[in-house]
């Protein structure tokens, strides 16, 4: 039987992007995948005839560029396409688009707001400050503040000097802002509801908070901080779908001699002797390895696939405790033409773009209050996108697949377990808010796939459906991330690893969780680091 | 608040670029359909050739169009104190009917505009200035009660007109006494229409030559285009765009946002932004005046002496070095500086260009390194560079009142 | 023309704190309180005749530094108050209570995990402790003395082992609702628990920031956070504080409302010079130390054409509107609460965080709370004065009531919330409408109109995360000094914050007394 240098547990894009580093380094490596399919949520599935889903996650931001280059993703098929302006609905169904030209962009902005256009200068000069800053981190292991280590100690006064490059004043003011609501800090800037609640809408993606909770202007700038060929806050489409991104990295994997499983999903992590020594499959299996490299989510790895008994004091309950909280669904929907929607031009550059149904702040944090309540919105915060319009690849020529994405739906319903009447129930809430912005737009739907936070987590293994594999707030992030402690990949057990979402710098396609934890893993194996350090961020 | 829809019918209009009142006479003029943008407006580069319109400017007379210029009218009670403790210099001791050449700074104490104020009553002041400034001006008011901003940059049409002889056309328009007009003063006349379409007259521009700046409720714009271009027929009148205004502005030592110094509030770099020291404004900051934003922050970085001074050169050769780098020995082994702005000047026949120097280097040699290209082979070379204390073009006619024939 | 070399804005306890450090130090100092009676939101007022009774109703975290330093044993205060029960009220009667480091009404597990849970935000509240008696440091400072106290901080903070640390890292801006639900099960404990962390702030237990470092605040005190009234009430301690003054030498006039703060400009900038009272009077000063909130000292009695642009809009900005009300009752005999023995406890009726959660939804949107959650106590068990002989005043804070109520604070709508608010006391006090005499609330708009506090807020300011340490109020003023030379600020909208605590008026007194030093 064969022994593994380390097995990767999860092939989604961050255990791919791991093993492929490790193979690059020459260990002999596995990943095991529960599904048929690689990608975890990064994933293009044909769920109808012709017509190709991004299932779960849709659009691309953070993909590190220097790892795209450093894997030659594009030979291995991977296109990113950035995609133009999103047009956002208003509950009274005025409209606002995001022009690609700045100009036009700031005529449109004048036109609701002349005090707003002007604002928006500063609020990007602003936002790319902070994006910066953060952008410089994501490749790096956070230091441990509480470590006297000389890396630690190195990387913390790099931390600190990257701070004080900000100046005194904006240093203040990057405190204040991962602090503080993303209502509380568009409220500085603009006047003008709908073009708050359109800077907003980022802010509660994937996250159990509201846009006036504290802590959601962070998440705004998680959003925003990516970019696409160096434009900051640029989102792209994979041609494809996303499973091209896990496919190209998977690629890159094998060429470097690594080895992928499906249909195999593991059951426990075997510890002996305090290390980790492989895993036990679903069915039944043994597999054995060095090094055990877990791409699931803190919660999933330390209490469904461990025993409690392997683990030092306290961490099962640092997991239990650990926040991953599911408050997204997901609708994917055919249709048989492009919709058309009221107050949106018939303009080829815009009507193919991204729809977000924002309403109003007050609308957008109702949509949360109904979560709180243990129920889906009522009146939900939709951020649709039609992929088809960009990539012929996706869904028949003339017709399309439209991704909607849709705050909030809890994992359990305060009345009891979701089940197929409920989750068809939800669906209908959501086509029926696109109705209302679309009349007609029920026609033209083919086939739709309605996923509730149940859904995700039971395809993809997302605990509770959390897209972020743990909530993004200060008390998770850099060397919170997963646990205090425990933020620099390795895991409490020896010879034990994490590289998924869980990890800094968190969620988001940018395959930087799995890069940065195959760093340490080779640096603990003393082998030549093969992780590019930097991204392109010196703009 | 308004919709941000609009005409539907066109289903590109919200991409397209608004057009300036003036743009029916000037689109017909713009033989090379050379436009680029400025605030959401169409605006041309140039309009046939850009030397001859800078030798327009220079020689007889040319318009530019300034309607995409940012124009806040602030009045009421409080207006004065706002806008003093506002800007850097004292315009409490602005006359009715002036103009001054202002620049506001953050509590920092860097620049975060230039532009100028006009003086149009007791309580009424038209501020103009390159990018949008309502945001700063909404803050700027907060505990000002007693005054109103209203935002005329769409309403209010304006049209430089430089050059010199300006005055001669003006006079010929009909516009009697307008010789009499100083420098930085402001000036009334009717077009004679009708009661409403009161001119605006001051005495101001950005070529440092003698010129003027007309300035008209929009509805009245094309009218005011047709009569002073059938006054200026006979004297060389030709509309110019931005490259010509640009070679002017530099050969009178103007600065320009987004070349000189970049704008604070937009500047994502700490200190990357400039103070007006650095920019050579030291005149424009008055520590003598009352209370105005930035004065401390101001007031240290004046006796600290500013790291860059901003400098006009002239470097020897005719390749203007445009983005280069300054050294302090021929060998290029230590950088002191780089080039801001940088043009061969036509009516000087001079090499000249703005450029930021450390402070520390100003009293050695600068030498510049400059590339070009020649039949699409690059080339460098490295030039010597002399300090000019004086703008490179500076006529007395520009100063003088009456101006004189031209 | 007299000229001191301080002069003290408000009387309320901070400002008496400062005033009193800086006489000590032998300067002449004169304080100026707006209305008649000293205390701002701790002084006890006759809302219906005979029957009185002080806003903040109870101590929590008062300095014993300060305690000690001023003697105000000395002056009738007697900090060795007895701890007052807090009662989770339950309608079942099975309430929950918590006593110092005992608890009642859980189930065995909870009773474990208070144990540790109380132990471990002991050490971090110990850690920073030190801190709130001290002024905060700007960053990048280059004073020694200053440099050290990051120094400390760190070296507190490493002290308490490297899981502590870590752990302390992440407690301290999480949501009071995750640290609650992952130490206990009782919901009624969970809210009992949490409720020092959120009154006072615009938080809800599902809010991150800083509810749990407000835990820490609180803790600070010489009870671990447990809330005591001392013999004599909470009046005895202004007294005491007032006593203190005027033994240092303190002028003190009451009935001197401060129209404006009086800016003269040298070379160098602006500078405060005196103060001009509502009567025209001015009163020249070397130094001007303001007590009032943020928002008033700058925007009101500064003015913001005295400041710079962006430091003005950054007072304005400090989110500083109040989310607690008031209840008073005047009653005829002391109330019957079900199931609670003891009459002097602090009682709580939120059963759950999802009530104080959902008490907060509606604040948030501008309206009152459909079903408001409150702490009671009845102060004139401990504080005979308050009422008439064998009568009663019960004192209760609401959660949560906008500052501006959507529609405004009408007769209709508070006379709606008198009702909304006896019937919920009705459920678990039977009976008690009956014993009412009369009765009042103050919503945030009345403790700004009364008290002079913008927005009616607690703390003048929220204390959040970013409005917390070197950031209170903001950063260009948190070392107690201002843009404006010789103008102070010393009230609860500086470092460490609100509540009867007086470390601002310490720290500021401290800075102001180093300063003239150095000078």
């Amino acid at each position: 039987m064969t022994k593994y240098d380390a097995i990767i547990i999860g092939a989604g894009h961050n255990g791919l992007t791991n093993a492929a580093y490790l193979a690059k380094a020459g260990l002999n490596v596995l990943v095991v995948e529960k599904n048929e399919y690689i990608g975890g949520a990064a994933v293009t599935r044909e769920m109808h005839d012709g017509w190709f889903y991004s299932s779960c996650s849709y659009v691309c931001s953070m993909m590190r560029q220097s790892i795209h280059r450093d894997l030659n993703l594009t030979k291995h098929g991977l296109v990113l396409v950035p995609y133009l302006g999103t047009v956002v609905f208003a509950d009274n169904g005025d409209t606002m688009v995001s022009y690609n030209s700045e100009e036009a962009e700031y005529n449109q902005l004048r036109r609701r707001s002349p005090h707003d256009a002007d604002a928006m200068f500063r609020f990007q000069a602003d936002l790319a400050r902070y994006a910066q800053l953060i952008r410089k981190t994501l490749l790096r292991t956070p230091p441990d503040p509480t470590s006297f280590r000389p890396r630690d100690i190195k990387e913390l006064l790099w931390l600190a000097k990257e701070f004080w490059s900000l100046g005194e004043k904006e240093l203040y003011e990057y405190i204040r802002f991962f602090t503080m609501s993303a209502a509380d800090f568009l409220d500085d800037y603009f006047e003008d509801d709908l073009i708050k609640a359109a800077m907003a809408s980022p802010g509660v993606i994937g996250t159990a908070l509201g846009v006036y909770s504290p802590g959601s202007a962070y998440i705004l700038l998680h959003h925003v901080m990516g970019d696409v060929d160096g434009n900051i806050g640029a989102w792209g489409l994979a041609r494809g779908g996303m499973g091209a991104i896990s496919h190209a990295i998977a690629s890159a994997l094998t060429e470097h001699g690594g080895e992928i499983r499906t249909n195999a999903g593991v059951d426990k992590i075997t510890v002996k002797n305090g290390k980790a020594v492989g895993v036990v499959l679903d069915n039944g299996d043994e597999l054995h390895a060095d090094i055990v490299v877990s791409n699931m989510d803190a919660k999933r790895t330390f209490t469904q696939c461990m025993d409690k008994n392997d683990l030092p004091p306290g961490i099962y309950d640092k997991a239990k405790n650990f926040k991953i909280r599911g408050s997204s669904g997901k609708v994917n929907i055919a249709l048989s033409g492009l919709p058309k929607f009221n107050n949106v031009p018939d303009n080829r550059y815009i009507n193919r773009g991204g729809q977000g149904f924002v309403g109003s702040m007050e609308t957008m944090e109702r949509a949360y209050d109904c979560w709180k309540h243990g129920r889906w919105s009522e009146d939900p915060f939709i951020e649709s996108v039609i992929p088809s319009a960009w990539d012929p690849t996706v869904a028949p020529p003339g017709q399309h697949w439209m991704s909607n994405f849709v705050q909030y739906c809890p994992p359990v319903l305060a009345d009891g377990p979701w089940t197929p009447e409920k989750r068809d129930a939800f669906g209908q809430t959501v086509i029926n808010k696109i109705e209302r912005y679309s009349p007609g737009f029920k026609d033209l739907i083919v086939h739709m796939e309605v996923r509730t936070p149940h859904e995700i987590e039971a395809e993809v293994g997302l605990t509770e459906g959390n897209i972020f594999q743990g909530e993004l707030t200060i008390d998770q992030l850099l060397f919170n991330r997963p646990f205090p402690g425990y933020a620099q990949y390795r895991m409490p057990i020896k010879n034990m690893y994490m590289c998924g979402s869980s990890t800094h710098p968190g969620g988001g396609v940018s395959s930087a969780c799995g890069a940065n934890a195959a760093r340490e893993i080779l640096i603990d194996l003393k082998r030549p680091n093969t992780v590019p350090e930097d991204d392109f961020y010196d703009e | 608040m308004t919709s941000s829809q609009v005409d539907i019918k066109d289903p590109f209009a919200g991409e397209r670029l608004k057009e300036s009142p003036f743009h029916p006479r000037q689109a017909l003029l713009n033989l090379r359909d050379a436009w680029s943008s400025w605030n959401g407006y169409k605006f041309a580069d140039y309009y046939y050739d850009e030397e001859y319109e800078y030798f327009c400017i220079r020689n007889s007379c040319a318009t530019y169009d300034i309607c995409p210029m940012q124009k806040y009218v602030i009045t009421g009670p409080d207006a004065e104190a706002m806008l003093n403790r506002m800007v850097t210099r004292d315009i409490s001791k602005l006359k009715e009917n002036r103009v001054t050449y202002v620049c506001w700074c953050t509590d920092e104490g860097r620049m975060i505009d230039d532009g100028t104020i006009f003086k149009m009553g007791p309580d009424r002041f038209l501020l103009t200035c390159g990018s949008p400034s309502l945001a700063w001006l909404r803050k700027s008011t907060f505990g000002f009660d007693q005054l109103e901003i209203s935002d005329v940059s769409d309403s209010l049409a304006a049209l430089s007109f430089q050059g010199p002889t300006t005055c001669e056309v003006l006079k010929k328009m009909g516009l009697v006494g307008i010789e009499d007009l100083k420098p930085f003063c402001i000036s009334y006349f009717s077009l004679g229409s009708d009661d409403n379409n009161r001119l605006m007259v001051s005495r101001t521009g950005f070529t440092g030559d003698l010129g003027y700046e007309l300035w008209i409720e929009k509805a009245y714009a094309l009218e005011l285009w047709d009569k002073l271009y059938a006054a200026g027929e006979d004297y060389g009148i030709q509309p110019y765009g931005e490259a010509a205004t640009n070679m002017a502005r530099l050969e009178a030592g103007f600065i320009m946002p987004g070349m000189e110094f970049n704008e604070a509030l937009k500047t994502v770099h700490y200190q990357y932004d400039q103070t007006p020291f650095e920019l050579n404004l030291d005149w424009l900051v008055d520590f003598k005046k009352p209370h105005f934003n930035g004065r401390s922050a101001l007031l240290e970085a004046r006796d600290q002496g500013a790291e860059y001074t901003l400098v006009k050169l002239d470097i020897e050769g005719n390749k203007p070095a445009e983005e280069s780098f300054l050294y302090s020995d021929k060998e290029c082994s230590k950088e002191i500086g780089y080039v801001t702005s940088a043009m061969w000047s036509p009516v000087v026949k001079a090499n000249i260009a703005l450029a930021m120097v450390m402070t520390s280097a100003l009293d050695g040699d600068i030498w510049a390194e400059i590339y070009y290209s020649k039949e699409l082979r690059h080339h460098s070379k490295v030039a010597q560079c002399t300090f000019q204390t004086h703008p490179f073009w500076s006529p007395k006619r520009a100063r003088a009142t009456p101006p004189g024939l031209y | 023309m007299h000229e001191y070399d301080n002069i003290i804005i408000g009387g309320g306890h901070n400002g008496l704190i400062c005033a009193t450090y800086l006489a000590r130090k032998g300067q002449s100092v004169l304080l100026l309180e707006a209305s008649n009676t000293l205390g701002g939101l701790a002084a006890s007022r006759e809302f219906s005749p005979d029957f009185r009774v002080s806003v903040a109703h109870s101590l929590s975290h008062f300095s014993e530094a300060v305690s000690k330093e001023l003697r105000l044993a000395d002056h009738g205060y007697s900090p060795c108050g007895e701890i007052l029960d807090t009662v989770g009220l339950s309608l079942d009667g099975q309430h929950v209570v918590v006593s110092g480091d005992q608890i009642s009404g859980v189930n065995a597990s909870d009773t474990d995990n208070y144990g540790s849970y109380l132990a471990t935000l002991k050490r971090f509240a110990g850690a920073l402790k030190p801190f709130w008696m001290k002024t905060m440091p700007r960053i990048g400072t280059t004073r020694l003395s200053e440099i050290i106290t990051f120094g400390h901080l760190g070296a507190k903070l490493r002290l308490l082992g490297k899981k502590d640390m870590g752990e302390f890292m992440r407690v301290a801006t999480l949501p009071s609702r995750d640290l609650m639900d992952e130490n206990f099960d009782s919901d009624i404990l969970k809210a009992v628990l949490s409720w020092d962390g959120l009154i006072g702030s615009k938080m809800a237990p599902r809010s991150p920031n800083a509810s749990v470092l407000n835990m820490f605040y609180r803790m600070s005190g010489q009870h671990d956070g447990a809330h005591f009234l001392p013999s004599g009430g909470i009046k005895s301690l202004i007294d005491a504080l007032h006593g203190a003054a005027l033994a240092a030498g303190v002028e003190v006039k009451t009935g001197a409302e401060v129209n404006r703060v009086v800016i003269d400009s040298d070379d160098t900038g602006l500078f405060a010079s005196g103060v001009e009272l509502s009567s025209g009077e001015f009163i020249k000063s070397a130094c001007v130390v303001s007590s009032a909130d943020p928002k008033r000292t700058f925007l009101n009695l500064v003015g913001a054409r005295n400041l710079e642009i962006d430091f003005v809009n950054r007072i304005n900005r400090l989110r500083s509107d109040g989310y607690v009300g008031k209840l008073h009752l005047a009653l005829d005999s002391l109330p019957k609460f079900h199931g609670v023995d003891n009459p002097a406890s602090r009682m709580i009726i939120a059963p759950s965080l999802d009530a104080i959660e959902f008490a907060f939804d509606d604040a948030k949107y501008g309206e009152y709370s459909e079903s408001p959650v409150m702490e009671i106590i009845v102060p004139s068990v401990k504080d005979i004065s308050l009422a008439p002989e064998g009568k009663h005043v019960l004192s209760a804070h609401i959660m949560y009531l906008p500052h501006a109520l959507k529609g405004g604070w009408t007769e209709a709508a508070r006379e709606n919330l008198y009702q909304k608010l006896i019937g919920i006391l009705e459920l678990y006090a039977p009976g008690i409408s009956g014993q009412i005499i009369d009765g009042e609330v103050l919503t945030p708009a009345d403790l700004e109109t009364t008290y002079l506090n913008t927005g009616g807020h607690w703390h003048h300011t929220e204390l959040s995360m970013d409005q917390m340490l070197m950031m209170r109020p903001t950063y260009e003023a948190a070392q107690y000094s201002t843009p404006i030379n010789n103008l102070y600020l010393c009230g609860a909208g500086s470092h460490p914050g609100g509540g009867l605590m007086g470390g601002p008026g310490h720290n500021a007194a401290k800075e102001i007394i180093g300063t003239k030093k150095k000078a």
